[in-house]
């Protein structure tokens, strides 16, 4: 539900849909060609994040050049693997199921007390080694689908979701992903519903965050891009309590956000001193 | 004898990031096109004989203005003009982000980036040395100064090179599309630029040639756009958005001369109220400097 924040504060919901589409398929072609790639890989959940960057792929590459991976786990609600397909057929884009319950159930058999969350991480980078095995046997690049909130927030898993060769979708917020969304034709069933990790039965992002996106959104776009201060935001009507749980999660996260710190030795340690474009020579 | 009539190309093109060959080959394949199309004069964006991003690759594909490469451009530009933007060696060892002008195979003039933006997501101050001048200069096509992208934001370096007695000012820019806040087909950099050049043309009464490029770097997309704008502030010609372009537009001195004769705002400009101003402006800075210096030691 939208936040009760006066109406006079710049909005975050306003990215222009055709502007960002044509920009993020341009961007998927040149960064995936200029590497001597034609293709990604992408992991398909059901949800809206994945579904964008699945159709923006398609859009940009061509659907013979997308491979959309499905990766249920016995507990995957059956509406996650409707949706997918929905996006599959919609676009045409080449897909492969890979069930994760035998190796998850394997591997938490030696562990019975692990708790969501290990089970929820543990997952999400089983999923990962699968989209980059397929990468190397597809002669492609992983395609990530991480939205501008929860890569602020740290919702998301280390080395698991976060992974990726180049994310379409990293700079738009959740709200702004849905925007987008209806722009290229992303099935409405998918816009719609709730977004969920899809973890366990009944699981939301927002129940589980304790807020919702159209809020923390606002809130993350007047703290984060335009730089307001406690007072400001306070003024612009947010609790002082939403505030600084909002700006922990971002400040706790910082490390999900970064490479792992390197301990310098010499006069050109990597990414300290030794910097260089990803991009290099491309 | 300078030529009132000449036709200028400009080439909006993707640099290959560190790759002064491949760039090289694409400098060669453009100026034939833009030949092709009657150009005299063809202009490259900032940098784009070696990309942006370069970071540590500053020294690496740095050249001096000796080198067999610069040589291949000066030939390139034989029966013509060309506009070419590198990093320049320097013999002392410095690293300027540099546009070379260069007619019928041999150097006319080289503007070093006087204004290296190095905030955001901008770091040319960690990485070239700055340049500390803005001259006009004179060539077969009437006389010009190239400025380079930041440069035009500093309203100062216009102004210098009008009063310079500049008639068009050649620009090329490596400008990363930023800010999508409302239902536009483009960035809101682009558009500020675009403000930007009409505005310049129009208040100093001639040709702005804006060289963009476009592609990505790091996810960096650069928004393309190129222009080539009258003083009267028509656009002669405008380059797509996003993709890469060639854009070809004739420039007739005269318009400069009837806006001139119309609107006399240059030979109006007072620079001795500027120059004293200035001179105000910048003595009482250094008195305040010098006062609260007093002050400190006063305390002690």
């Amino acid at each position: 539900m939208p936040a009760a924040v006066t109406s006079a504060e710049p909005s975050a919901a306003t990215a222009p849909p055709a502007l960002v589409r044509r920009i993020l398929t341009a961007f998927i072609a040149d960064e995936v060609r200029k590497v001597g790639m034609q293709r990604v890989v992408v992991g398909l959940s059901g949800g809206v994040d994945s579904a964008v960057s699945a159709v923006l792929a398609a859009e940009a590459l061509g659907a013979d050049n997308v491979l959309a991976i499905k990766m249920p786990y016995h507990a995957s609600s059956a509406e996650s693997r409707l949706h997918a397909d929905q996006v599959i057929e919609r676009t045409g884009i080449e897909a492969l199921e890979v069930d994760i319950t035998p190796q998850i159930d394997a591997y938490f058999e030696r562990f019975p007390d692990a708790d969501n969350m290990r089970r929820g991480n543990k997952m999400a980078r089983e999923r990962m080694t699968i989209l980059y095995d397929h990468s190397a046997r597809w002669k492609a690049l992983v395609l990530g689908t991480s939205n501008k909130t929860e890569l602020l927030l740290g919702y998301g898993t280390l080395h698991g979701d976060m992974a990726s060769a180049l994310n379409p979708i990293g700079d738009l917020y959740k709200t702004q992903v849905w925007a987008l969304a209806a722009e290229i034709r992303v099935p409405e069933a998918i816009i719609r519903k709730q977004p969920s990790a899809d973890l366990w039965a009944g699981q939301t992002d927002e129940a589980e965050l304790g807020f919702g996106y159209r809020e923390v959104d606002q809130l993350l776009y007047l703290m984060v891009d335009l730089r307001y201060s406690r007072a400001e935001l306070a003024a612009a009507g947010f609790a002082e309590t939403f505030v600084r749980r909002v700006g922990d999660m971002v400040r706790n996260s910082q490390f999900k956000r970064r490479l792992p710190v390197i301990a310098k030795l010499s006069n050109r340690t990597i990414d300290r001193d030794f910097r260089y474009a990803r991009d290099w020579g491309r | 004898m300078a030529d009132l009539q000449f036709t200028v190309a400009v080439a909006q093109i993707s640099p290959r990031l560190g790759d002064v060959e491949a760039n090289l080959a694409v400098y060669e394949a453009q100026t034939r096109a833009a030949r092709g199309a009657g150009a005299d004069i063809v202009v490259f964006p900032e940098l784009s004989l070696t990309g942006y991003f370069l970071k540590d690759m500053v020294s690496t594909v740095a050249l001096r203005l000796d080198t067999p490469e610069v040589k291949q451009l000066a030939e390139l530009s034989r029966g013509g003009a060309l506009l070419a933007g590198l990093v320049e060696e320097t013999s002392d060892f410095r690293f300027f982000n540099s546009a070379v002008y260069f007619e019928d195979g041999t150097i006319v003039h080289v503007h070093r980036k006087a204004y290296l933006p190095t905030y955001g997501l901008f770091d040319e101050g960690r990485y070239f040395a700055r340049g500390d001048r803005i001259r006009s200069f004179d060539s077969q096509h009437g006389r010009s100064a190239i400025l380079i992208c930041e440069d035009m934001w500093h309203p100062s370096t216009v102004y210098v090179a009008a009063l310079d007695e500049a008639v068009t000012i050649f620009c090329p820019s490596t400008s990363p599309l930023r800010g999508v806040s409302d239902d536009q087909d483009r960035d809101n950099n682009a558009r500020y630029w675009e403000l930007l050049n009409s505005m310049y043309a129009q208040t100093f009464s001639l040709f702005i040639v804006y060289a963009n490029r476009v592609g990505f770097e790091d996810g960096v997309g650069f928004w393309g756009g190129s222009e080539i704008i009258d003083p009267s502030g028509t656009r002669l010609a405008k380059a797509k958005y996003y993709e890469e372009d060639l854009i070809v537009a004739e420039i007739n001195l005269k318009s400069a001369r009837r806006q001139r004769v119309a609107s006399p705002l240059l030979r109006d400009e007072n620079v001795d109220l500027t120059i004293n101003e200035l001179m105000r402006i910048r003595n009482r800075e250094e008195r305040q400097t010098a006062e609260s210096r007093n002050l400190k030691t006063a305390k002690r």
